[in-house]
């Protein structure tokens, strides 16, 4: 039977010969990241179990994020929980707390390539689907079964074929597609399903990041790309390991098909507290701002801070504005300290912070007072998401994040660009 | 799983991860301290009012959102039994089973349930009837996959059993 790229890395990981949407089965797992949920919940329900293992050492990748440096005593006492279990356990890949957000540092070592299968306890595991892998996240519960047994079930998703054709203009990113795509299939649209994008070549390793990292806010289990030449020049600089790109058959049954002409899509923004209330920018300019942040495993990458700086560059933010940057890993923030990106930022008022996830998720270095409102890179404008119950974020891409820093107000890019 | 005896206490659409276990609290760690902070942004009352006992019956898209498994064993320290919505999220769904809690997918409105309604639960012969209104009400069963990891108490007391063998 044709098979989507889900199906086929799917059956390629499972001990059956024929797999069909909507089959519960059991797949071998390649890699497992973990983070702080670790401490939290991981390492109570693991030691349920009375084993003194861990199926395969190598085949996890633990990094502390989330709250690094610690900001609290109770999240130092769950990074002190999270170390003595990889200890314990002999994880070979501990990342420690100094390399950034998980989804940026994963794949910059090379860990996702192209037809694995990951898992993650984090949401945001999506992101690899950048890769040409397969990649969703799952609960403590979960972890404690990979750990024990290194497999995992699954029920077999239907896909949806998601083509792009022509590019993008000036000043918009692919963060604005996906809001789209998510404004048009809503949060729910895609519970369950596999996403499968083809066209993919005008966009850039970091701009798929973005896209398979915010599938999960429609709904979707994967967010896969196809592979070109450009994933390959990234994957072996990276990794000595071998891969198998795999490609969908022609015949491949997707259960809904669409198609985005890229040169139509304008900037987007996501109004509070949905990522689904995508708006052109046209409906919300001029709302006004207490604070900006850039960063996040959705657009904290290099691309983002070059596009940042390129519209910072001899202006300064403004003075009733704050503007908070973190780049998304170590690697990032070596890279934007060497092309001078840094001096740009902090001479024209931002914060420079470590890489963590910190102001994403309302934990440290950027929290919303009552009633503030921010204009965000990231992925989630839940109520309290940032802080304060009573403050509101818009989602939007790095251009206008920036931009918006500047005028203290939402700000079409384009007008600077 | 024998028949769920139950009460409906009433939520929304689109429920979320971070509406059920606001971040500041994922550090905490005592999950019972977690738990008295279920749902304190759009239901302050939540906690308070909500019984050993009761059913959660949510509309669409019930735990989207993040992975954080606290947003399903908040609802078990509370003593939640059986959580039936419109629609669940994925990983949410996951979450459910593996820590033993029934997820039932259905559609229904306030002719079906009530809040305070008497409900009867049977997962094996997906049927619910509400004692309250006296009605029946049929759902889509479980596959017996997941029905087994529920009648194990959750997929850990599966594991346990496996790694014994
Ligand atoms: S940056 Fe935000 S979305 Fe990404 S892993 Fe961290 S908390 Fe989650």
């Amino acid at each position: 039977m044709s098979k989507t790229v889900a199906e086929k890395i799917l059956l390629e990981h499972s001990d059956l010969k024929e797999i069909s949407p909507g089959q519960f089965i059991e797949c071998d797992i390649d890699l497992i990241m973990v983070h702080e949920q670790l401490g939290g919940r991981i390492h109570k329900e693991y030691e349920k179990l009375g084993i003194d293992y861990v199926w395969d050492p190598n085949k996890i990748f633990f990094i502390l994020d989330h709250w690094v440096p610690a900001p609290t005593i109770s999240a130092a006492q769950m990074h002190q929980d999270c170390r003595a279990f990889a200890k314990k356990y002999n994880f070979i890949h501990d990342m420690g707390m100094d390399k950034g957000i998980c989804h940026q540092v994963l794949p910059e070592m090379g860990f996702s390539r192209p037809g694995m299968l990951i898992v993650g306890s984090d949401s945001h595991t999506t992101t690899y689907g950048a890769f040409n892998c397969l990649s969703t996240g799952i609960g403590a519960t979960d972890v404690s079964v990979v750990f024990a047994t290194g497999k995992l079930w699954f029920k077999v998703p239907e896909s949806y074929k998601i083509t792009f054709v022509e590019e993008l203009n000036k000043g918009v990113m692919s963060k604005d597609i996906i809001l789209k795509i998510i404004g048009d299939i809503t949060t729910k649209g895609a519970i369950y399903k596999s996403l499968e994008f083809h066209g993919i070549e005008s966009l850039s390793i970091d701009g798929r990041m973005t896209i398979s990292n915010m599938v999960v806010e429609a709904g979707a289990k994967f967010g896969v790309f196809l592979s070109d030449n450009k994933l390959e020049n990234w994957i072996q600089k990276r990794s000595k390991e071998e891969y198998n790109v795999i490609h969908p058959d022609k015949e491949a049954i997707y259960e809904k098909t669409l198609e985005y002409n890229l040169s139509e899509i304008t900037p987007m923004v996501a109004k509070p507290s949905s990522p689904g209330n995508a708006a052109e920018i046209e409906n919300v300019e001029g709302i006004e701002i207490d604070q900006a942040f850039l960063g996040s495993c959705t657009n904290g990458r290099i691309e983002d801070l070059r596009i940042a700086a390129k519209i910072l560059k001899g202006k300064s933010i403004d003075p009733k504005t704050r503007f908070i940057i973190t780049p998304a890993s170590k690697e990032v923030y070596i890279t934007a300290m060497k092309e001078g990106l840094l001096d740009i930022f902090i001479n024209a008022g931002a914060v420079v912070t470590h890489s963590t996830c910190g102001a994403c998720i309302g934990g440290h270095m950027g929290v919303l007072g009552e009633g503030e409102v921010c204009i965000s890179s990231t992925n989630r404008n839940f109520v309290g998401r940032l802080g304060a119950a009573s403050s509101q974020v818009y989602l939007a891409s790095p251009a206008t994040v920036t931009t918006s820093a500047i005028y203290g107000k939402i700000t079409d890019p384009r007008e600077v660009l | 799983m024998d028949a769920i005896n139950g009460f409906a206490y009433i939520l929304g659409d689109d429920i979320n991860t971070d509406d059920i276990v606001p971040s500041h609290t994922l550090t905490m760690r005592d999950p019972h301290e977690m738990a008295k902070c279920t749902l304190e942004f759009i239901d302050p009352q939540f906690v308070k009012k909500i019984d050993k006992g009761n059913i959660i019956i949510a509309g669409e898209n019930f735990g989207t959102g993040s992975s954080r498994e606290e947003a399903v064993n908040v609802f078990k320290i509370l003593g939640v039994k059986a959580i039936i919505a419109k629609s669940f999220a994925r990983i949410y769904f996951r979450n459910l089973i593996n820590v033993g809690i029934p997820g039932i997918t259905l559609t229904w409105d306030e002719n079906t349930f009530s809040k305070g309604d008497n409900l009867v639960i049977s997962l094996y012969k997906g049927v619910i009837f509400n004692k309250t209104k006296n009605i029946k009400v049929e759902f889509a069963k479980l596959p017996e996959f997941l029905t087994n990891i529920l009648n194990e108490g959750g997929i850990i007391n599966q594991l346990k059993k496996m790694l014994l063998k």
